[in-house]
């Protein structure tokens, strides 16, 4: 295939109509939509409401309530060990408090446990800080300025949630803010600052005040290191575990948490921790892929954590609602489904279609935008890759009209790189988007302090629902991971003062199992999933083991 | 053989996959499920450092799984974990100074400028330049520098002073970002409200709000230009 700067003949042709129209649309913007317009546009085209999106929950707190299809298939499904077999007597692994899952809400919530004077095992799937929260590129929200306060990032979140958020979690998240800016400055984290150390904020789609704070485009990435980087400070309080998923959550009889039971991945072997109490902090379920979506999520994002609490009896909200991200990769192939970055609109690139037009207003809230997407591609007016993607143009180089040369090399060095390696240059041309698999705004019902209907089970981050309603505006999830982070280490190590979990059980998991038996679920279906299963159909079909022999697999 | 497949030797056994496939996707192609080696799948967390050579050249060179395109001849193999040097501190107690490194990470002052860390990086990072400002005691030029730094350990494992920059890196940069970069005031301001109790009855009175009354309030807010 002939390619000229990254791209197609074909896509060329349309490429020629965004810029004849650029110059044009530097100082004029698409109006935003009333929340009325967006109502009727959601209920069109967000693939939320396409039919067959969800399915009523058979089992379970939550049973009777609508849930995504692929979050029903691993609730309806067995566990991964039979019950019966694995001896509880015997345990591998002592510990006050077990954080399960190593990203920033795990991360945060270690080190204020730690500090607190407890003993904490984080036990991880991957490496520490492998996980979405490396990934978050764009910013962190927080009410830190004059012309800002928590009661307008209150409002802010609430209407971009479509007031369907839990009020208590909300005010929790917008007043610890601040809070969670100084925590992380004091940690060394490097925000972009002006000479006199003021925060250079943007604005993020849905946001009334620009509060949106960065660290270049790895503001994630540069959180999660330098929470990682303390976690390891902690050798005598923090032991870290990684490599090891949590497939189960272990009770006590009567019904506290007692531990966990983990996975050594390579290995295989399943081992007993003993906790007086857990924190989930799982993170979401990219990997999942709903509706077949590509997704921005990393290898581990499988919604583990749900699928524990949901057997341990903690109930779901929100899990019939999905976010999809608006600008995900569509070209090239090898980064389909991967993020742009909102932060790149709040600096000035807009959405255009194939013939150039604007279409929308380029930072509405996520769920609107990625909807005017998907109808831009859906009546005619999408770019179509060589591989028969669609998508829209984003139109970079605008950033550079308004805010000068250099700007985009110096805000967004990560976007700049990966488009380099395929030959795309981004100040000069526009990249092509279509909306991806990015948050799951719902979760595991949790109290302001990330308690739950269990004693000793607490969950912080992506895997806990509610603090977001049915959308999550962008910097808000960062954030949200920091202070239900911080909440849950601060609240276990307060609960575990005085408490002695009993003998370790899983009659929880074998009254679960008796659910699914009763309405005939087939016994080959297993959860947690752990990890996505990309092998080849082809592939599958010559792996012809009968029997487990030795170790050899 | 179709034009669209390219022959790459995973660990020296040979494979045939579509030449559109990142290396990590061309090994789950080829049949292999990644455990250690893949993490984010997008070039932020350094875990798919991988190293190749071309079928014949002699030149060993490096890369990100996730972010690389398979070539024709290619001999691979992954490198998930660096048995890596890291020093253990209170971030509390120290100075932004190199005085620490020299306690810290004494071998960071043996680098012989043979650029080969830069040659390595996945990220185009001027790893030697980000060394040399630390020996010059330059913290905030090489908390700069070395921002982007994935923390994939390739410097790390072609360096012949053994240095292990990117774990200096990160501590270069905490010590910038705590010590040396300006503290932002109006943050700090906000806490203190805070603390004394200040905008709790903002909020609460918004939680008391009917829905109705709510989204009256959010339609009338003022954007900020
Ligand atoms: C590409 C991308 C960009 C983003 N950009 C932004 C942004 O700009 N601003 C913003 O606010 N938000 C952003 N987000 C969202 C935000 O980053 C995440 O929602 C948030 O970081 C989640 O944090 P977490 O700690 O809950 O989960 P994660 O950071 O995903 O951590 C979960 C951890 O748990 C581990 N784990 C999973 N299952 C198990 C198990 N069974 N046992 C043990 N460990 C397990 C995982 O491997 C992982 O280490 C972005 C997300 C992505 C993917
Ligand atoms: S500086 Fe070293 S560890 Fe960091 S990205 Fe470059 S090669 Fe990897
Ligand atoms: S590879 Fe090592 S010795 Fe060579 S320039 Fe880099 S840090 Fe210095
Ligand atoms: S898998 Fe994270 S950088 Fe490649």
């Amino acid at each position: 295939m002939d390619l000229k700067g990254g791209y197609t003949n074909e896509m060329w042709q349309s490429i020629e109509k965004v810029e004849a129209t650029r110059k044009s649309r530097v100082e004029k913007l698409h109006p935003a939509m009333s929340l009325e317009e967006g109502d009727a546009l959601l209920k069109k085209y967000h693939p939320d409401y396409k039919e067959g999106n969800t399915r009523e929950l058979r089992v379970g707190s939550s049973k009777g309530t609508s849930v995504v299809q692929e979050v029903v298939d691993l609730l309806e499904a067995y566990p991964r060990i039979d019950p019966d077999k694995i001896d509880l007597t015997k345990t591998d692994l002592e510990t006050d408090i077990l954080v399960i899952g190593g990203g920033g809400a795990g991360a945060s919530a270690a080190i204020i446990a730690a500090e607190s004077g407890a003993s904490v095992t984080i036990v991880t799937k991957l490496r520490l800080g492998d996980a979405n929260t490396m990934m978050a590129q764009g910013g962190i929200q927080a009410a830190d300025k004059e012309n800002d306060s928590p009661a307008i990032h209150y409002l802010d979140v609430i209407g971009g949630g479509h007031f369907r958020n839990i009020p208590e979690l909300v005010k929790a998240l917008v007043m610890d803010a601040p809070g969670v800016i100084g925590w992380l400055e004091d940690l060394g984290v490097m925000f972009d600052k002006e000479k006199d150390g003021t925060m250079i904020t943007l604005h993020g789609g849905g946001t009334s005040r620009k509060r949106m704070h960065s660290a270049r485009d790895y503001t994630g990435g540069e959180i999660m290191k330098c929470l990682r980087d303390e976690v390891q400070n902690h050798p005598d309080s923090i032991n870290i575990l990684e490599f090891s998923p949590a497939v189960e959550l272990l009770l006590d009889e009567d019904g506290k948490v007692s531990g966990a039971i983990l996975f050594n991945l390579e290995t295989e072997e399943y081992l007993v921790a003993r906790a007086t109490s857990v924190i989930f902090s799982t993170g979401g379920f990219g990997r999942l892929h709903i509706q077949g979506f590509p997704t921005t999520n990393h290898y581990g994002a499988t919604a583990d954590g749900l699928i524990m609490g949901y057997r341990a009896g903690v109930k779901l909200v929100f899990m019939d609602t999905v976010q999809y991200h608006p600008t995900g990769a569509a070209y090239p192939e090898q980064i389909v489904g991967q993020l742009v970055t909102e932060k790149i609109r709040g600096a000035g690139a807009e959405p255009v279609n194939v013939i150039g037009e604007q279409f929308v207003y380029p930072l509405e809230p996520r769920d609107i935008e990625a909807a005017s997407l998907i109808r831009e591609c859906a009546t005619g007016k999408g770019v179509e890759t060589p591989t028969g993607m669609k998508g829209v143009w984003l139109d970079t180089p605008l950033i550079e009209m308004k805010a000068g040369k250099g700007a985009i090399e110096k805000g967004f060095p990560a976007m700049f790189r990966q488009n380099m390696r395929f030959g795309i240059n981004i100040t000069e041309t526009p990249i092509l988007v279509y909306p991806t698999l990015h948050y799951q705004n719902g979760g595991l019902e949790i109290s302001d302090d990330c308690s739950t209907t269990v004693p000793g089970l607490y969950v912080a981050g992506e895997v806990s629902g509610g603090v977001h309603g049915r959308n999550r505006l962008m910097g808000n999830s960062l954030l949200g991971v920091l202070v239900f982070g911080q909440r849950a280490g601060r609240a276990a190590t307060e609960y575990i003062k005085g408490v002695t979990p009993g003998k370790l059980s899983l009659k929880h998991v074998k009254k679960y199992v008796k659910e699914l038996r009763e309405i005939d679920i087939a016994e080959d279906k297993v959860a947690p999933m752990v990890l996505p299963d990309y092998t080849r159909k082809e592939t599958k079909e010559k792996q012809l083991t009968t029997q487990y022999l030795g170790t050899l697999r | 053989m179709d034009d669209n497949m390219v022959r790459i030797y995973i660990m020296g056994k040979e494979y045939r996959v579509p030449s559109n496939l990142t290396i990590l996707t061309a090994m789950e192609y080829a049949g292999y499920q990644v455990k250690r080696g893949a993490g984010c799948r997008e070039g932020f967390c350094g875990a798919c450092a991988t190293v190749y050579r071309l079928e014949d050249d002699y030149k060993l060179r490096a890369d990100l799984a996730c972010q690389t395109k398979v070539e024709d001849g290619m001999f691979l193999a992954q490198l998930p974990f660096v048995p890596a040097q890291r020093a253990r501190y209170d971030i509390d107690q120290l100075s932004p100074t190199v005085g620490v490194f020299q306690r810290l990470y004494p071998e960071t002052f043996k680098c012989v400028s043979c650029n080969t860390c830069t040659k390595a990086c996945p990220q185009d990072i001027n790893v030697m330049d980000y060394v040399q400002a630390i020996i010059r005691e330059d913290i905030e030029r090489a908390a700069d520098i070395s921002f982007d730094c994935i923390m994939c350990g390739l410097c790390a494992m072609r360096c012949p002073a053994e240095i292990v920059q990117y774990n200096v890196a990160i501590l270069v940069r905490r010590l910038y970002g705590k010590y040396l970069a300006p503290r932002s005031l109006h943050t700090e301001k906000r806490i203190e409200e805070l603390n004394k109790g200040m905008w709790k009855k903002e909020v609460e009175e918004l939680m008391s709000l009917s829905e109705e009354e709510l989204k009256k309030r959010y339609k009338k807010r003022e954007k900020e230009a």
